[in-house]
């Protein structure tokens, strides 16, 4: 079985010192520790850099070293001229997806930037990536005002391209719910969602998702280095879940959604 | 060994359908992970009838009887807090004597009142007498008002310690929203109060950081409303290169020091 990470990052976090964690070393060491063997990761300085071009350089070189367990998901800017050079690159060296940070890009989610890198994305066939949030807005610094990403603008996106995939990472129940009953069948299933944020017990937030959503829809997402890897492993260790549908989150369902664009 | 020092229950006033399902939830995933012993308490109705973090007298006394029953119903798996709502000094001082002398081990405060406010003198005051600890919830660095509560932050309660070093305290979920490294901070200089670990929260540096500014003797395990995030720190903090006696002190030792002696002896 193989374990496939979604939402991981390396490099410096602009608004608290992560100190080793953002390396690769350190997060190598604890794919190690928990049992994952890949991961997609982004460039957390790049969420406040206008110009992500230099920064997803960086991401490459540093993760070359561990190239069969480091997947770099280069950043987009769409209001960056030749934006497309770099979406070029990323698929020159086979990146897993894209990341896009409209919320601290300064454009509107679902707005025309965000439309037409989507539809380039989405006729490249790779999947883009939304975060939701990365962390909770009630410890937020004070000069991180970003707005966290709407259910609204995940909703239009996907219903304005019939070939865009979206991977949204950071979401919660409501978030989720509001989503995929907002979209038809055919549009939902070009959704998938990774399990970071959402709540475990005695409130079963994932667990109902699992029922009501479906469990085919979900993808394992740790949010490391600015949250412990342990804490999405712990909330499908306290689930009755059946080997086939835990293998599934772990890496199985990314992996098919992922072939299924390319 | 492993004691959740905060821990919540609900009850047929809670507004919800799946009360019954949510506390038994609790009991199952406790077992599963190896939890011992469940501290919790019981927010009045939780807004069905009185706001959640303001209970009427009537809630309140309503949250810790079924607090009382549920401890009476599992021995020695549950115990609980008495919630009290300090606006209401004369019937906080009742609903304690009455609750601790009947069984409850700890005090709950919320957020009715600002910690630093002197109304909540007495409640401290009849902790310390009692020997039971006030489990107060906690905005790590409260930066304004938020809605639906007076929360205090950990200088406010930094300041409430330090007028009853008498008193043992425990700051409520250090993963609970707001800046944790601020909470930490402002803590290091008073012994009486204990971190408690649980909410949502699950920063990479936290666990290592209370580990450093608080030390091991003053960190306590608990969950709150979600008992994965709870359960994923216990796991990270084993995975760190601490002694087995810091591990332990964290899972149990400092709060069977906190609560009144022997309280976790019952077998159930």
């Amino acid at each position: 079985m193989s374990v496939v990470d979604v939402a991981a990052f390396l490099g410096a976090y602009p608004y608290r010192d992560l100190g080793r964690a953002g390396s690769a070393g350190w997060l190598v060491e604890q794919m190690d520790r928990l049992g994952i063997d890949r991961a997609w990761v982004g460039y957390l300085p790049s969420l406040i850099h206008a110009d992500p071009s230099a920064g997803n350089r960086t991401l490459q070189k540093i993760c070359a070293p561990h190239r069969d367990r480091l997947l770099p998901v280069p950043t987009l800017n769409p209001e960056q001229p030749r934006w497309h050079d770099d979406l070029n690159n990323a698929l020159a060296v086979g990146a897993p997806a894209l990341r896009l940070f409209p919320q601290y890009q300064g454009l509107d989610p679902a707005g025309d930037a965000m439309r037409v890198v989507t539809a380039a994305a989405a006729v490249a066939g790779i999947p883009i990536l939304l975060a939701v949030r990365l962390e909770d807005s009630r410890q937020r610094h004070p000069a991180d005002r970003a707005p966290e990403l709407t259910a609204a603008a995940v909703r239009t996106l996907v219903r304005e391209d019939s070939e865009l995939r979206v991977l949204v990472t950071h979401a919660d129940r409501t978030f989720v719910e509001e989503v995929h009953f907002g979209l038809t069948t055919a549009e939902a299933s070009r959704v998938l969602w990774d399990i970071s944020w959402i709540w475990g017990p005695p409130e079963d937030h994932l667990g109902l998702l699992f029922d009501t959503v479906g469990v085919e829809r979900f993808a394992f997402g740790t949010g490391m280095p600015l949250r412990i890897g342990d804490a999405a492993l712990a909330k499908l260790d306290v689930l009755d879940l059946a080997e086939e549908a835990r293998r599934g989150v772990l890496g199985r369902h990314v992996t098919e959604w992922t072939a299924a664009t390319t | 060994m492993l004691i959740d020092v905060h821990a919540h229950f609900y009850t047929e006033l809670s507004g919800r359908s799946d009360w019954r399902e949510r506390n038994a939830r609790r009991l199952e995933v406790g077992d599963r992970i190896g939890i011992t012993a469940h501290v919790g308490s019981i927010l009045g109705t939780w807004g069905y009838r009185s706001p959640t973090y303001f209970p009427s007298r009537d809630d309140v006394e309503h949250a810790n009887e079924r607090m009382l029953q549920m401890v009476q119903a599992v021995p020695g798996r549950v115990f609980g807090y008495c919630v009290v709502n300090p606006n209401y000094p004369d019937h906080a001082a009742e609903e304690i004597t009455r609750c601790v002398d009947r069984g409850l081990i700890g005090i709950k405060l919320a957020a009715s009142r600002r910690a630093d406010d002197r109304l909540l003198d007495r409640v401290a005051a009849l902790a310390a007498e009692r020997g039971v600890p006030i489990l107060h919830h906690v905005w790590q660095h409260r930066r304004r008002d938020w809605p639906g509560q007076d929360a205090s932050d950990a200088v406010e309660l930094a300041s409430l310690a330090e007028r009853h070093a008498e008193a043992k305290f425990i700051l409520a979920h250090l993963g609970g929203g707001g800046e944790w490294a601020h909470s930490l901070r402002a803590l290091v200089e008073r012994p009486n109060v204990w971190v408690d670990l649980s909410g949502s929260g699950v920063d990479v540096g936290m666990v290592e950081q209370a580990l450093e500014t608080v030390g091991a003797g003053r960190l306590v395990w608990g969950t709150d409303l979600t008992m994965d995030t709870g359960w994923a720190k216990l796991r990270y903090l084993r995975a760190l290169d601490r002694s087995s006696e810091d591990v332990e002190r964290v899972s149990y030792g400092n709060a069977q020091q906190i609560f009144p002696a022997g309280a976790f002896d019952v077998s159930g």
